[in-house]
């Protein structure tokens, strides 16, 4: 069993005890523990299940890239799934739950599964469940999903807060471990700005746990020396529990933050994204071990030597009373030592070498460890947790020459180097045959904007996986990059003499398909040796396809244990090199990290930001059902009482449309053109000519892109010969203004030429309707009668106490004013409005009302009518394209064939047989069918209304030869199967003369 | 003239306070900026690159290289809109009153700097940017511009519509408890 | 995320506060062109690998458009320069054929 020693624990403080729950059940540990060695402490080795056979599983490793340990975390509105164990910091009250298991983690009913796997191999669900087509959907999907997945999604909404932090340094270190410090050291005395982020909650990485001497001191000392001197430096910044998440392009660096993951009182975000630039990126990033492949070695109690000896040393735990050491190289000679140190049982080091070890080797006998070299473990004994070892020739094909009885079994495949990161932004690697690692190719680094390589890898994460050839490097590399003329001189300590490492990629080496198909590469995935040359005999060569079928590298470590192993596996049975094969691709982030902590503080109020008028608050305060347009937020409409949206909106234009509306049009773009080529430029913007235009009158205008199509258009008022104020749809303004800023600075860059937005200057109000003016004329203020004041004019003065410019324009047909004040006189201004017109009942309407009246004027809607297909011929607006003009943007587009078509589809009236509502974008069905066997389309509904005004449905569509064939019938396609028939009649269907706004 | 609207937000006193100024007049000018006349009619120099100058009751902001503009009390407005267009008569220039179409927020605090690196694109270490300077660039998803008037002070402006915007992303960012004390 | 200095104001500005716009170096074709050169204006673009002309925009700044000249394949940035130009500068295309000697592009070089 796993049990808290009395003594040591270099991490825990044992003053400090705190309580959690595993399952329910209430269980003990220590500040410093991380949950994973709380669990350990308490006998806890079993923590899950595994993905495909629900095989059990216990914690293998004691960091990020633990594979079988995850947890549910929290609950209600902290709650979050597929947490590590190996990374989860205790703290008093932590709740934590095992997944992917049902009904219990002890009793699993999907591992039934297990006892299948003759007949789940890679590719089962593929091959098997893809016929008959339906019964994927219906029947097979529903079940897998069932007995699959990883934690809960979360229920309740999330209540931590989350946010960025753009930061800027000359050099970033990630890593806090003995060679990211040391670069620290070198970085921080040439005076750049440094920050360095750390993972952990701790300094110093595995330095401490080996503690192998440093300057002829403990390396305890080292590295307490070390970061006093730099907090001491206010050119360095120092981050705990902060992860390199990712590197790109330019030196762009995500640092992810875990505020208070571990102490979830504590005020503030949870997580802080770090958006970093850096001018350089060192990585010290360290190493990570790597499995044996041998059966059995899955089961709960087979952990990572390195893990063995982090839980022993660092967190006083014991994995178990005798524990085998499984190895191909010297470093897990080391867990075999501080076990034994421990006053724990080692019944054997089996070492696949055949020369064994170096002076750890001595060591380790001197100790009273028996050595066996040559050998192998063929496979393990145990179902929930390891009973015993059979021991084998490794040369051989498993045949057992011993059992070993023992609780545990700590392996080592050797080290391989974090290259996550340097890979991230394109840094190549490559495969060093003695070390038995990729390491990054220095030669092949990533460059960034100024084409020089901004990633340096250094100490264990480079391939220098001592202590000593770690420390050198990361002080001659960081002198380098720092810009340091006299590189110091690296802390002396005391190098090692190991024996070489030897591959090992199956454990006996000649295993046959039974211990090959017990042999995992992918612990949470359920992928083993069998798995991956199964896929290399199906054909599956290259190393991403191979990882896509069989899954390996998948699960949520994203192949930090099972990489290596897995191409090696595939490079042998492809009988090619492993560099050959190559490694799939790494990809940010290093380790998942929170979708909070992406989204930063844009979440509810400042999800994104909402666009308001000055009177967007009375709208609210009086009931408006507001609508998206853009980033505005418009009133729809003012439901009174219990009235439906229809009903209000029928109310608003019968009120308008027989005495007073008022309409909040502020946010109408409104643009001003200034200089003296500001005809010019109007001339080659818009479709008509607007250099004719007299100061003092308005003219409707259209713009078409370069492409022909129309893009926009709205009311142009001259202010004076040099000036021009140019209205846009409400979506449209930021737009058009950038469309204006672009013509001008990168074409026609010496005309004279300002263009300013004063959009967001003014609140503009619609009065509208045949009490409009008697209304402005009760404000006492500048003359509006129709002499002073005509239809299509313009001019500037005062209503009652407001600066005021009032335009004659009409987009309802009524007789209306379109007034702009100061945005700031808005309110007080729209006030006075509904106190003037209240004799005459006025009703504020909304952009449905607005909508209904265009359209019953015949009037088109940029968005509506226009899709980017539609140029203006389209909409039989002729009259608006100017044929005096030489050039304009659109025209030449619009002399291409397609555009003079006569059989485009063109604007027409449309009007139910029986005064139904068409449905909008219905698309009317004509004789015959196309080269697809579909019915040929011959127009659709472009704008589709009930007409209070009318009292029956009215539309507007494009339809082929439409203007030619008025009077006849066209059905329209209903989403029932049904048809509608419509009339084609003309598409103004209220005041065809005019008469009525130009009163 | 009526009775202006005060559309503003209460202070929110986080690690900074958070304030919305409502009586800033706001004046943009394109053209040269080293016209002629210019700064006579300002009184003042103009400002260079990225820079913001104190002038005589007022503050001049560069905003690109056509592009001035000027902060000054409201009631001011009009009528140095009318100098300037004066002694701009001869040029190409547009003038035009913009104070309606911003707002303006004043951050106070010893970690004003922090706020903004939370929301912005921009190098807020101390001796990296500071008084004097005038920086345009993007606060969370909207266009603004601030500048620094003391170690301990800082204004930004964007537009009106989406001041509240504005106002709640500085509010959130300015929380007590996310302060990361990098540079006090 | 890329980084460019926008030649006008002189930051170096993060890729979240400008805005792509595609190709440099357009040559507008208006009425009178051919079909030809009209559809090549409208729709024919470069898609080299290694040395591009493109235009931004500094849209979170102030607001001016540029031109990059940049390695599509290493991000390498050759230089920045306003828009307001037929051609790239000889410096620029002097610093190209510094870094990537024989380049052309259209009918630079």
């Amino acid at each position: 069993m796993s049990t808290r020693l009395s003594r040591g624990g270099r991490l825990i403080d044992t003053s400090k005890p705190l309580t959690f729950t595993f399952n329910g059940k209430k269980l003990r540990g220590y500040k410093g523990d991380t949950l994973a060695s709380a669990l350990l402490a308490n006998d806890q080795m079993l923590v899950g299940r595994s993905f495909k056979y629900h095989r059990p599983r216990g914690v293998v490793t004691s960091g990020a890239e633990e594979p079988n340990a995850l947890v549910n975390l929290g609950k209600g509105g902290r709650f979050e799934p597929n947490q590590r164990a190996t990374t989860t910091e205790l703290f008093e009250g932590l709740e934590s739950t095992s997944q992917n298991h049902w009904p219990s983690l002890e009793f699993d009913i999907g591992a039934i599964n297990k006892k299948l796997s003759r007949f789940l191999p890679v590719g089962f669900y593929y091959k098997m469940f893809i016929h008959p087509r339906p019964l994927w959907k219906h029947l097979y999907e529903p079940l897998i999903r069932q007995s699959a997945g990883l934690g809960q999604a979360p229920t309740s909404k999330d209540t931590s807060t989350y946010e960025h932090f753009y930061a800027f340094y000359d050099v970033a270190i990630i890593g806090g471990g003995i060679a990211g410090l040391q670069a620290a050291r070198v970085a921080g005395a040439s005076g750049r700005r440094v920050i360095v982020m750390e993972q952990t909650a701790h300094w110093g990485g595995r330095a401490r746990i080996d503690d192998e001497a440093v300057d002829g001191a403990a390396v305890e000392s080292f590295l307490d020396n070390t970061l006093a001197e730099l907090q001491d430096l206010p050119n360095v910044t120092l981050r705990t529990r902060m992860m390199g998440a990712g590197i790109y392009d330019h030196g762009y660096l995500l640092g992810y933050e875990r505020l208070s993951d571990h102490a979830p009182e504590t005020a503030g975000p949870r997580h802080r994204l770090w958006r970093i630039r850096a001018g350089h990126i060192i990585t010290a990033t360290g190493a990570i071990e790597r499995p044996l492949p041998f059966a059995g070695n899955d089961k709960p109690g087979v952990v990572l030597a390195s893990a063995l000896r982090d839980y022993l040393i660092g967190y006083g735990v014991s994995l178990g009373d005798r524990t085998v050491v499984v190895t191909n190289n010297d470093d897990a000679y080391l867990t075999a030592i501080a076990v034994k140190n421990a006053g724990l049982e080692v019944p054997a080091i089996i070492d696949a070498r055949q020369g064994g070890a170096g002076e750890l080797g001595e060591k380790a006998r001197a100790l009273g460890i028996r050595v066996e070299t040559g050998k192998g473990i063929a496979k393990v004994a145990g179902g929930k947790r390891v009973t015993g070892v059979q021991i084998c020739a490794q040369a051989g094909e498993g045949v057992a020459l011993e059992d070993i009885v023992c609780d545990c079994v700590a392996m080592s495949g050797g080290w391989s180097p974090v290259v996550n990161l340097w890979s991230h932004c394109g840094g190549k690697l490559f495969w060093d045959t003695e070390s038995v690692i990729f390491r990054p190719d220095a030669d092949k680094a990533p460059t960034g904007h100024d084409g020089s390589a901004f990633v340096s890898v250094v100490g264990a994460a480079n391939g220098n996986l001592t202590q000593h050839a770690a420390l050198k490097d990361a002080t001659d590399q960081t002198a380098v990059v720092s810009g340091v003329a006299n590189p110091p001189e690296a802390p002396s300590t005391v190098s090692r003499e190991d024996a070489a490492i030897e591959a090992v990629w199956m454990m006996p080496e000649g295993a046959g398909i039974k211990l090959r198909s017990k042999a995992w590469l992918d612990f949470q995935n359920d992928v083993k040796v069998s798995d991956v040359q199964l896929a290399a005999q199906e054909g599956f060569e290259s190393v991403e396809h191979a990882k896509r079928y069989t899954t390996l590298g998948m699960a949520t470590d994203q192949g930090k244990l099972s990489n290596i192993n897995g191409l090696a596996t595939l490079a042998g049975a492809l009988k090619v090199d492993i560099p050959a094969v190559g490694t799939t691709t790494f990809r940010p982030p290093y380790t998942p990290i929170s979708m909070g902590a992406i989204a930063g503080h844009a979440r509810d109020e400042v999800f994104q930001p909402i666009r308001q008028t000055p009177m967007h608050k009375w709208h609210v305060v009086n009931g408006a059902y507001m609508e998206p347009v853009g980033q505005w937020r418009r009133p729809y409409c003012y439901p009174r009482g219990e009235e439906t949206h229809e009903q209000a909106v029928a109310r608003e234009i019968n009120q308008t449309r027989s005495s007073l509306g008022l309409l909040d049009a502020s946010t109408l773009g409104k643009l001003l053109v200034k200089g003296p080529d500001a005809a010019k430029f109007l001339d080659m913007l818009y479709t008509n000519m607007m250099s004719t235009l007299k100061p003092g009158k308005c003219r409707y205008g259209l713009m078409c892109s370069e492409n022909g199509f129309l893009i926009d258009d709205g009311v142009v008022a001259r202010i004076d010969e040099d000036t021009f104020l140019c209205h846009t749809t409400s979506g449209g303004a930021d737009h058009i203004h950038l469309h204006m800023e672009e013509w001008l600075q990168t074409e026609w860059w010496d005309w004279k030429v300002y263009v300013a937005n004063l959009t967001e200057q003014f609140a503009q109000v619609g009065v509208v309707g045949p009490n409009a003016r008697k209304t402005l004329e009760k404000l006492n203020g500048m003359d509006v009668s129709k002499e002073a004041l005509g239809f299509l004019e313009w001019k500037d003065g005062t209503l009652a106490e407001f600066d005021a410019r009032v335009y004659r324009i009409s987009f309802s047909g009524e007789l209306s004013y379109e007034i702009a004040v100061p945005a700031t006189q808005g309110m007080a201004f729209w006030n006075a409005l509904l106190e003037a017109g209240a004799e005459f009942g006025v009703m504020p309407y909304g952009t449905e009302a607005l909508h209904v009246m265009r359209a019953e004027k015949g009037f088109i809607m940029i968005g509506d009518e226009t899709d980017g297909t539609v140029i203006p011929q389209d909409l039989g607006l002729h009259w608006a394209i100017s044929k005096k003009k030489g050039d304009f943007l659109g025209k030449r587009a619009q002399e291409r064939t397609h555009m003079v078509d006569p059989e485009r589809w063109r604007l027409v009236g449309l009007e139910t047989a029986d005064g139904s509502v068409l449905p909008d974008g219905a698309y009317a069905v004509g004789a015959g069918v196309n080269a697809n066997g579909q019915k040929n389309t011959i127009g659709r509904v472009t704008s589709s209304y009930h007409s209070p005004t009318l009292n029956r449905g009215i539309a507007m569509g494009l339809v082929k030869n439409g203007p030619e064939r008025m009077g006849e019938m066209i059905n329209f396609s209903k989403i029932d199967g049904t048809h509608v028939t419509a009339k084609i009649v003309d598409p103004v269907f209220y005041d065809k003369a005019g008469e009525k706004q130009n009163v | 003239m009526s009775e202006p609207q005060t559309s503003l937000f209460p202070q929110f006193n986080g690690y900074v306070t958070v304030s919305c100024e409502s009586d800033m007049g706001m004046i943009i000018m394109r053209g040269s900026v080293t016209a002629k006349g210019l700064g006579a009619a300002l009184g003042t120099s103009l400002p260079k690159e990225r820079k913001i100058v104190e002038g005589k009751e007022m503050q001049i902001a560069w905003m690109s290289p056509d592009e001035l503009m000027v902060l000054c009390r409201k009631e001011h407005v009009a009528d140095l809109i009318t100098e300037v267009e004066g002694s701009l008569s001869t040029q190409h220039a547009l003038v035009a009153d913009v104070s309606d179409a911003r707002a303006i927020f004043k951050l106070k605090g010893a970690n004003v700097r922090e706020v903004v690196a939370k929301l912005a694109p921009v190098d807020m270490a101390p001796g990296q940017f500071g008084s004097g300077e005038m920086r345009r660039t993007r606060f969370g998803q909207i266009a603004g511009a601030f500048w620094m008037t003391g170690e301990d002070e800082l204004n930004i402006v964007c537009f009106r519509s989406v001041a509240e915007y504005m106002y709640k992303q500085l509010c959130v960012s300015a929380t007590q408890g996310s302060e990361l004390d990098l540079w006090t | 995320m890329l980084i460019f200095e926008c030649p006008y104001c002189g930051i170096q500005a993060d890729e979240t506060e400008l805005s792509p716009g595609g190709e440099a170096h357009l040559k507008r074709h208006g009425p009178g062109a051919s079909d030809e050169d009209f559809e090549g204006y409208l729709f024919m673009r470069e898609n080299p690998k290694g040395v591009h002309f493109e235009r931004w925009r500094h849209s979170n700044g102030c607001g001016k458009w540029f031109h990059a000249a940049r390695c599509t394949i290493t991000l390498e940035v050759f230089g920045t320069y306003k828009a307001q130009t037929l051609e790239p500068p000889k410096k620029i295309k002097d610093q190209i054929a510094v870094k990537r000697p024989g380049w052309s592009w259209r009918t630079f070089s």
